[in-house]
């Protein structure tokens, strides 16, 4: 099958600070992460806050150059489709659905700006679809004359999707799209994604801090440290076999609802990821509770587990002989 | 006095908030009952507008200046809180009942380090020397797990990360070893990571100190992983309280139900699948509201509904406002 969205060697880096008498510092926000997404499926981005992900998801829309590397939709680079080619098969849901939608427009003129911009249908044709689209999500056609700040959190994520879905994309990137929401209404969006996903044969790129959300919705998962790609696998595998040190902590930290159980040692101890002032060696090993020698001052890279659809970036399993490294 | 009434900390009898809005008195908080004890943590969870967070700002004499509180009762440790004057709330407020709050950055003052902040309140309650103070701020840093404390005296709020800041928050909440700890959504803003290492301190900490927890969150894995005892909040009531074994196990209100059945729980639902959803929203709180607030949602509502409902109570120390005998699995 050939991918629908491929990253090579995506790299992306910003120039932060430099006030008086001070060199700028070189943030790395990604580092060449080599990503792949079949058309249909559903790759979840999970880590903790500052690891690049909501970089990558700009990377992903255009929204951002790459410093090195290319993103490859359907085989072709971003940079030669151009934005409007790019708006017409790649669109966002973006976390927070009370900034992303501007406040003065009608809920029907939001959901159909994406057709104006694009000159399809006249006023009336576009109206039309922008209902439609806004009934499938579940408004009712009588929000379609509302302004977003008339409608709650969980309908405006709804109007949110609409206009996303309107050009009839092929892909979609969620970045945090339930964050804001409460848990009844998670639940009513996560269905809905899901529902519209088999109905339009969409796929997503799902990017989210809550580890149950990404199990149930992504078919792989990438996990995500200080910008680098540290294991990614199918999602059923990598729930159920975790094998990167950080995953396995992630994982551990979830909270899941189970009275009786506890809080769970995560053994991560105090260092927190600075993504302006990365550890040598692995980024991870100054949290490692496995950490060996070589972890402080080699980096290890990313390698395919033989027998299994991981690639992981370890040295524990790095000297495995279940590990090919990646050469490419 | 008994050995419970001793370890009584905190008493609430038909707590409400009403706040004043252009269209009338809406009813954030409606007769809110439930007791504390030394070293138990209670959680109130709930969804945004369920009247959580504006209970614990009602206990701690915080409420915006809208709103007003009503209460049959309000104790703590067997002093009125209705009845005391605002210098006296001022003197109880860090020293025996103390908060922490969602967002360390708002929470601590940016324009002082955090030092100054921790040694405050015990300088104010307290009377004591500054090296007291400090001695005392840079043991609890400790407690808190931040290494080279004295260091971190210095510092401001911006030099810290999330979770540090949180840390510095509930070594504030602790500096005067308060009775009762109010924790409105302490570990929402937070990395899972440093979830859990925030809530195992904080467990550890109240452990220790013998402190009552009164913990406000949305997230029922915080709450089935900390609590002892849970009041399920919806539309500004408690509709639902019990042991939280009792709670996950056999809810028996239809909304703790719902909410139960809304997240996906690894394990044990099937990736992909459909979350059960709870169709409707949330009734206007402004103005009277008669029967039962979840009825215009519910999967099992009866004209009877819109009745008033009474609290059943089990022997178990459960109880719910539902009129249904028994909930349909």
């Amino acid at each position: 099958m050939k991918p629908i969205l491929q990253t090579e060697g995506l790299s992306r880096s910003f120039s932060v600070g430099g006030g008086f008498l001070q060199a700028p510092r070189k943030l790395q926000a990604v580092d060449k992460v080599d990503l792949v997404l079949n058309p249909g499926d559903v790759l979840g981005i999970v880590g903790e806050s500052g690891c690049g992900k909501s970089t990558l998801a700009r990377l992903l829309l255009g929204l951002l150059k790459p410093s090195s590397g290319r993103v490859l939709l359907g085989g072709v680079d971003l940079q030669e489709l151009g934005p409007r080619e790019l708006s017409k098969r790649v669109q966002p849901v973006f976390q927070d659905p009370y900034s992303s939608l501007n406040p003065r427009r009608s809920i029907a003129d939001i959901v159909a700006l994406p057709l104006e911009v694009h000159g399809l249908g006249n006023r009336a044709q576009r109206r039309r679809q922008a209902i439609d689209m806004l009934e499938r999500v579940g408004l009712s056609s009588h929000h379609a004359d509302n302004r977003p700040g008339q409608l709650s959190g969980g309908q405006r994520q709804r109007v949110a999707i609409a206009r996303a879905l309107v050009m009839k994309p092929e892909l979609v990137i969620c970045d945090e799209p339930t964050s804001a929401l409460d848990m009844s209404v998670q639940a009513q969006i996560l269905n809905l994604l899901l529902e519209l996903r088999r109905e339009f044969n969409l796929s997503y790129v799902f990017i989210s801090h809550n580890l149950a959300v990404v199990e149930h919705v992504a078919t792989s998962v990438a996990v995500m440290y200080l910008g680098k790609v540290v294991e990614q696998a199918d999602s059923a595998e990598l729930f159920k076999q975790p094998r990167h040190p950080y995953t396995q902590a992630l994982l551990a930290s979830v909270l899941t609802p189970e009275p009786g159980l506890g809080i769970p040692d995560t053994g991560l101890g105090l260092a927190f990821p600075d993504p302006l002032h990365p550890p040598s060696g692995c980024p991870f090993h100054p949290r490692c509770p496995q950490r060996m020698d070589p972890c402080a001052s080699l980096i290890p890279t990313l390698g395919k587990v033989v027998g299994s659809s991981a690639w992981l970036s370890c040295h524990l399993h790095q000297s495995n002989p279940a590990i090919q490294a990646d050469l490419s | 006095m008994s050995d419970s009434a001793k370890d009584l900390v905190l008493d609430v009898q038909d707590l409400s908030v009403d706040i004043a809005t252009p269209r009338g008195s809406l009813h954030a908080v409606r007769k809110l009952s439930f007791q504390l004890q030394r070293g138990e943590t209670l959680c109130l969870v709930g969804e945004s507008g369920c009247g959580k967070s504006m209970t614990s700002l009602a206990l701690m004499g915080l409420l915006p200046k809208a709103a007003r509180r009503s209460a049959a009762r309000l104790e703590l440790l067997g002093e009125d809180l209705m009845a005391a004057s605002p210098k006296r709330i001022n003197a109880l407020r860090g020293r025996q009942m103390a908060m922490i709050f969602q967002e360390p950055m708002t929470a601590l003052n940016p324009a002082y380090t955090v030092g100054e902040q921790l040694m405050e309140s015990y300088l104010h309650h307290r009377k004591s020397s500054v090296s007291e103070a400090r001695a005392r701020a840079i043991f609890l840093l400790g407690k808190v797990g931040m290494a080279s404390a004295e260091q971190r005296l210095t510092q401001y709020p911006h030099q810290l990360s999330g979770g540090l800041r949180q840390r510095v928050m509930i070594a504030m909440a602790l500096m005067c070893e308060p009775a009762l700890l109010v924790a409105d959504e302490p570990s929402t803003a937070l990395d899972v990571t440093i979830q859990a290492q925030i809530l195992r301190l904080l467990v550890d900490l109240q452990r220790e100190l013998g402190i009552a927890m009164l913990l406000v969150t949305h997230d029922l894995g915080v709450v089935a992983r900390m609590a002892q005892r849970v009041a399920v909040m919806y539309a500004g009531e408690v509709v639902e309280q019990g042991a939280v074994s009792d709670i996950f196990a056999t809810p028996h209100h239809p909304y703790t139900q719902a909410l139960l059945r809304c997240i996906p729980v690894p394990g044990r639902t099937a990736p992909g699948s459909a979350l059960g959803a709870i169709p409707g929203q949330v009734p206007s709180l402004v103005g009277e509201f008669q029967g039962c607030s979840f009825r215009d949602r519910c999967a099992y509502a009866q004209a009877a509904c819109a009745q008033p409902v009474p609290m059943k109570r089990a022997a178990s120390g459960h109880s719910w406002r539902c009129i249904l005998a028994e909930l349909p699995a």
